[in-house]
């Protein structure tokens, strides 16, 4: 767990001091019955005693006071810490997930990311937490203890020593054990979120097919497992401290017997035994603690490391070095091929440009590769071979700022989230109220202001309470809404009626036409006035140019038009 | 079920806080049937107990022998030594037992506890999944219920055996010396008192720890869900500096119960220190006064020790059972939200329906005093083709909502077969429809297993046959597994119009007398959609059928035509009727068909 060490580390000074304070709060405690004897077998039998007795008592009164004081500073103080701790635990993880690129996150999977963000952050914290409350007061007593005895009776704690590689062969033998079986139970909990994800998302679906029973069957089998799992954990950790404690009581055993011997020697008196005795079984205490903490620390450090497997994710699509070629065009695909796993391109060959303000459209069946080419624009993944060029300068050089800002794009089905209507226009950037309402105007969005409390109108999760029109409609708002220089429409209009889309189209041209734009579409009408239309089928380009020229050189294109807009639309 | 979609926003859950004892009850009854078990248990852990006072007694024996005048009697030794070695054998036995027996026990209530919350999700109406974040539900799945489990893996025991201690000492103390407990009578009810105290103000900060730690699992769960769209406006930062927000709150909650629970422990121990020198000191005064031996004394000490040693574990225990019961709380929460009302007890089973849908001036409002469907009203004959157009917004998905029940009539009444839907059951009238939405669900599972998930007991050959229907064949062919690939929900090699034309193709191997098919074909372009014309008609045949789409080419053959505007229906009739009536209908249908170069 080195990563999970560098976020402890700075607080290893406030960790020692407070462990001061416990250990300074420990030993008063462990002077009250020194001071009850002092009382008892003192003062009591000295007649005239009552003042000492009475002096005793308030000493007692006062050191429990102390003692009372120096634990809760302690505790306390050991609570900061943890939050500390998990905060920028937890904070680095969310950042480094923000810096994911979409292979990695699509290899991981959301229910991953979900579970190690929470349930894993919080079993860290957990082992942080109990780490430094029993972390003090174990070792203290167990080292106390043997140091005790050592300098009490050292031939004898050689036979408690003697027992000291099976008690860490025991201890190794489960933290081995355990962080793999955590390991496993926390796949276990990734399967569950991502059934029950699945079902809180497809719940309509379920139900309109009647599946509910099937699903509460399929979530049993998914529980059973993660049970399974979990008890099988806990069982095996639960080995641990029986075996230790038998470990130990049995060379209590052999301590009584090698005693016997020597008080035969006549090395030692009968009496040596009896208090050696008592300082093993304080010794037997700290050590059961010990094992308490190893469960907790195979658990935490199972997490830890699925914590640090996202931290130290190799960050991909790095910005590179690139020369600014000077190129009239924005936007360049050369000959340009990719795969999503490297097995069969799932887009081939795209060559074309797009110039500064201009609109491409593309158009062509499910599955041709349209949507794949806008997020090897967005630099979701790296082209396999070819070159993307923006403003002429490689896509691999532009940093994500140069990339990003000042882009606009609507995906299908894309994000809203349970906010306002205004802050899922906005997405956190700076954007004044005239250009929000300037983008609701374009995007054909009125139907905003009818809400009630309009922009303030809080949306459901998921933007379920707006019909599907609605919510493109916002997202459109997003895109247009920081001013663009690079649009892309990903069939962002298919639940809108045809006369919305028309206004729509009209009002982008109107106001948005020195953004260069790349509109996905299904309906013609919705590409025929671009300066550039791509035809896509199968991943390649079929065809490519100007609504005209490919009536006139496209079959599949022709085909299209005559299918949407009837005969005469040529 | 009408309670409005915005009723239940924000930190869910909240519901008013219930007593202790009440949730005590609750969970009691998910003990209820191992109580034989627990009882077991507890007697396993007194022997466990007792064993260890032995433990000792066995070493004194021993040291008694060495001790002897005689000299070591080794015999005697080896006979006490090999009795330790089996009685730490035997506790040791006792003690992996006994912890065996409570994993497995509170291992299987946690699963039941899960399976539990599941279900009653599944039962839930559709509006608490539109109000609801799932990460929200998820912490109360995974965080809620695995702090309720531990509790009963581990203090269970300790507080029944450390009860029976509390007891015998309590009863030895009181043959000894019952002057000295008045001293308890003073230091005992102060614990109680403190203990309570500290609870009250407890329990409410771990009360806003589960709810924290929720809220941000839901923000997380969101969030990462929209990684795409939050890197394409490259807006980490900013979304990083929400998440703080969110983290912070949960951290600051989580410290602020823990932070305030870390003194109730120590607390309790004061009192014990303190009494300790209350007994010593009025032991001693007794002892001077000729009242008590000084043995007695010295053995009240030692019980009282024994006596406040379990009363200050007690009290470590009794943080995490705050925890526990603010985390109970939100399971039984949950569990209490009234589930989709049930069927009416005299509700008609419907086997085989013929289809005939009547709407009779329903009218309908998601919130109170907001209608959005005012008096719909039409008839659907038997294996009739339903188009339903209009502006996005109009109504449209309400009506199917209304028809499927996910969401039941404010006003007025929607006939199945003459029979009010309300007073059928909702299972069997759901299975009369077969639905393909415009947002498309597939599940983490194959190709052939999404496919095949509407009916039972689908061979290969017909999910192969209904994929060659919806056009989708090839394409399943050319993934690296065929049918046997598994889809992921974020798996971006399949598009969203493929995605859409396999659930066509699943709505293909159900046969159900009523289609719902609301924009089913919006992403897929148009040639595809001509190709799965043929399957689509014979979907669509013999059955009622509800089509929702914008592009009106592929409703012109409909029997009727409803067109919809602000919640009302406005125009009905054939394709042909209602253009000759050159009213809204007109409009839409030549928008259509207007060219760019028109609108310029």
């Amino acid at each position: 767990m080195p990563t999970i060490a560098k976020y402890i580390r700075p607080y290893l000074k406030r960790i020692s001091f407070q462990m001061l304070i416990k250990i300074s709060g420990t030993v008063i405690e462990l002077f009250l019955p020194a001071m009850l004897s002092v009382i008892i077998d003192d003062y009591a039998k000295r007649p005239g005693g009552e003042k000492g007795v009475w002096l005793m008592g308030g000493l007692m009164a006062l050191s429990a006071l102390l003692a009372w004081l120096f634990n809760c500073m302690a505790n306390r103080m050991s609570t900061n810490v943890t939050r500390e701790i998990t905060r920028n635990l937890r904070r680095d993880l969310f950042r480094r997930i923000t810096a994911l690129s979409a292979a990695q996150q699509d290899k991981i999977t959301d229910a991953s990311l979900i579970s190690r963000l929470t349930s894993d952050t919080y079993n860290v914290h957990n082992m942080i937490d109990r780490m430094q409350r029993l972390g003090v007061r174990a070792p203290m007593l167990l080292i106390g203890g043997i140091i005790v005895s050592l300098v009490m009776e050292p031939v004898l704690t050689l036979v408690l020593i003697a027992t000291l590689p099976l008690l860490a062969g025991t201890v190794i033998w489960s933290s081995k054990k355990g962080v793999p079986l955590f390991t496993w139970v926390q796949e276990g909990q990734d399967n569950m979120v991502r059934k029950v994800q699945e079902n809180m998302a497809g719940a309509r679906v379920i139900r309109a097919l009647s599946r509910t029973r099937w699903e509460q069957d399929d979530f049993g089998r998914v529980n059973d497992e993660l049970a399974g799992r979990q008890r099988k954990a806990d069982l095996t950790m639960a080995r641990v401290s029986p075996l230790t404690s038998f470990i130990l009581n049995a060379s209590l055993a052999f301590v009584v017997l090698v005693g016997a011997h020597r008080v035969h020697m006549g090395v030692i008196g009968p009496g040596k035994i009896i208090s050696f005795l008592s300082f093993v079984t304080i010794i037997l205490n700290a050590l059961l603690m010990v094992t308490r903490i190893f469960v907790m620390y195979s658990k935490g450090s199972a997490s830890a490391r699925r914590i640090e497997e996202i931290l130290l994710t190799q960050q991909d699509l790095e910005q590179e070095e690139g020369t600014q070629e000077t190129e009239d065009a924005h936007i360049v695909f050369d000959h340009v091929s990719f795969s999503y796993n490297k097995n069969h391109h799932n887009v081939t060959d795209l060559h074309f440009s797009v110039g500064h303000g201009q609109t491409l459209g593309i158009i062509g069946p499910t599955g041709s590769g349209k949507s794949t080419l806008l997020s090897l624009l967005m630099r979701q993944y790296d082209a396999d071979e070819g070159e993307i060029r923006i403003g002429g300068k490689p896509i691999q050089s532009l940093s994500k700022e140069e990339l990003h800002s000042r882009l606009g794009v609507v995906f299908q089905y894309d994000f809203l989230m349970a906010d306002t209507i205004r802050e899922n226009i906005r997405f956190g950037r700076d954007i004044k109220e005239d250009a929000m309402m300037d983008a609701i105007d374009c995007a054909q969005a009125s139907f905003i202001h009818e809400k009630e409390g309009g922009l303030d109108f809080e949306l459901n999760v998921k933007g379920r309470n707006l019909s599907g029109g609605q919510q493109q409609r916002v997202l459109i708002c997003r895109a247009l809404a920081g001013d663009p220089r690079i649009l892309l429409l990903d069939d962002c209009s298919s639940a809108l009626d045809f006369r919305t889309d028309r206004q729509l189209r009209h009002a982008l041209r109107e106001r948005h036409g020195l953004a260069t734009t790349v509109i996905v579409a299904q309906r013609v009408s919705a590409v025929m006035a671009a300066d550039v239309i791509l035809v896509m089928d199968g991943g390649r380009i079929i065809g490519q140019g100007t609504h005209q020229q490919l009536m006139d050189s496209c079959p599949m294109y022709r085909e299209l038009c005559q299918l949407q807009l009837g005969g005469d639309a040529a | 079920m009408n309670g409005g979609r915005n009723a239940g926003r924000g930190p869910a859950f909240a519901k008013p806080k219930e007593k202790t004892s009440v949730i005590l009850l609750k969970l009691w009854r998910y003990l209820e049937k191992y109580r034989y078990i627990i009882l077991f248990a507890a007697l396993l852990s007194i022997v466990g107990n007792a064993l260890g006072l032995v433990s000792p007694r066995l070493s004194g024996a021993a040291i008694n022998a060495i001790e002897d005048a005689r000299g070591v009697q080794f015999p005697t030794v080896i006979r006490y030594v090999i009795l330790m070695v089996v009685v730490a054998a035997a506790s040791s036995l006792i003690g992996w037992a006994l912890s065996a027996i409570m994993i497995r026990l509170s291992r299987n209530v946690v699963s039941k506890m899960r399976k539990d919350l599941f279900d009653h999700l599944t039962n839930l109406p559709i509006s608490f999944f539109d109000t609801h974040q799932t990460g929200d539900v998820l912490s109360i799945l995974s965080y809620d219920v695995d702090t309720v489990g531990a509790t009963l893996s581990t203090d269970l025991t300790q507080i029944i055996s450390s009860f029976v201690t509390v007891v015998g000492s309590f009863i030895m103390m009181v043959s000894i010396a019952p002057q000295l407990l008045l001293v308890f009578a003073v230091t005992i009810p102060l614990s109680v008192a403190i203990t309570r105290w500290r609870a009250r103000i407890v329990r409410p900060l771990f009360s806003k720890r589960s709810r924290m730690l929720g809220a941000m699992n839901g923000y997380s769960e969101e969030t990462v869900s929209g990684m795409k769209t939050i890197r394409a406006y490259h807006q980490e930062e900013e979304f990083n500096t929400r998440f703080k927000t969110h983290n912070d709150n949960a951290v600051h909650a989580t410290w602020h119960a823990d932070h305030t629970a870390a003194v109730t422990g120590p607390t309790v121990n004061l009192i014990n220190n303190l009494s300790l020198a209350a007994v010593s000191v009025f032991g001693a005064l007794l002892y001077m006064g000729g009242r008590i031996l000084l043995g007695d004394v010295s053995s009240f000490v030692l019980y009282s020790r024994k006596f406040s040693g379990p009363i200050n574990e007690f009290a470590n225990i009794l943080a995490e059972i705050q925890s526990t019961l603010a985390a109970a709380e939100r399971v039984l929460g949950l569990l209490a939200l009234s589930p989709e009302q049930a069927d009416d007890p005299d509700a008609k089973s419907i086997r085989d329906c013929s289809g005939h849908i009547q709407f009779q001036d329903v009218s309908f409002g998601y919130e109170e005093g907001k209608t959005v469907l005012h008096h719909i009203d039409f008839e659907a004959a038997p294996g009739k083709v339903m188009a339903i157009v209009g502006e996005t917004g109009c109504g449209k998905t309400t009506l199917i909502n209304l028809l499927m029940r996910f969401y039941d009539v404010t006003e007025g009444r929607i006939l199945l077969d003459g029979t009010d839907i309300r007073k059928l059951k909702r299972d069997e009238l759901r299975r009369q429809f077969t639905m393909v939405l415009q947002d498309t669900w597939l599940f983490d599972g194959t190709v052939f297993e999404n496919i095949a998930y509407g009916r039972d007991g689908v061979t290969r050959e017909d999910v192969e046959q209904a994929a060659k229907a919806a056009h989708i064949h090839d394409m399943i062919l050319s993934l690296p597994k065929g049918y046997d690939t598994v889809v992921t929900g974020s798996g971006s090699s399949i598009s969203k119009g493929q995605k859409q034309l396999l659930t066509i193709a699943r709505a293909m191997l159900i046969a159900s007398p009523m289609l719902i098919l609301d924009e089913a074909t919006s992403n897929v372009d148009t040639q595809t959609e001509r190709h799965i014309q043929h399957a689509m008609l014979q979907l669509m045949k013999n059955r009622t059928c509800f089509i929702i789409a914008h592009r009106l080419s592929t409703i012109t053959g409909a029997d009727c035509i409803l067109v919809m505007d602000k919640g009302r229906i406005v125009e009905s009739g054939t394709h042909q009727q209602l253009l000759e009536k050159k009213g809204a209908y007109y409009e839409l249908y030549h928008a259509q068909f207007d060219t760019p170069q028109d609108s310029d």
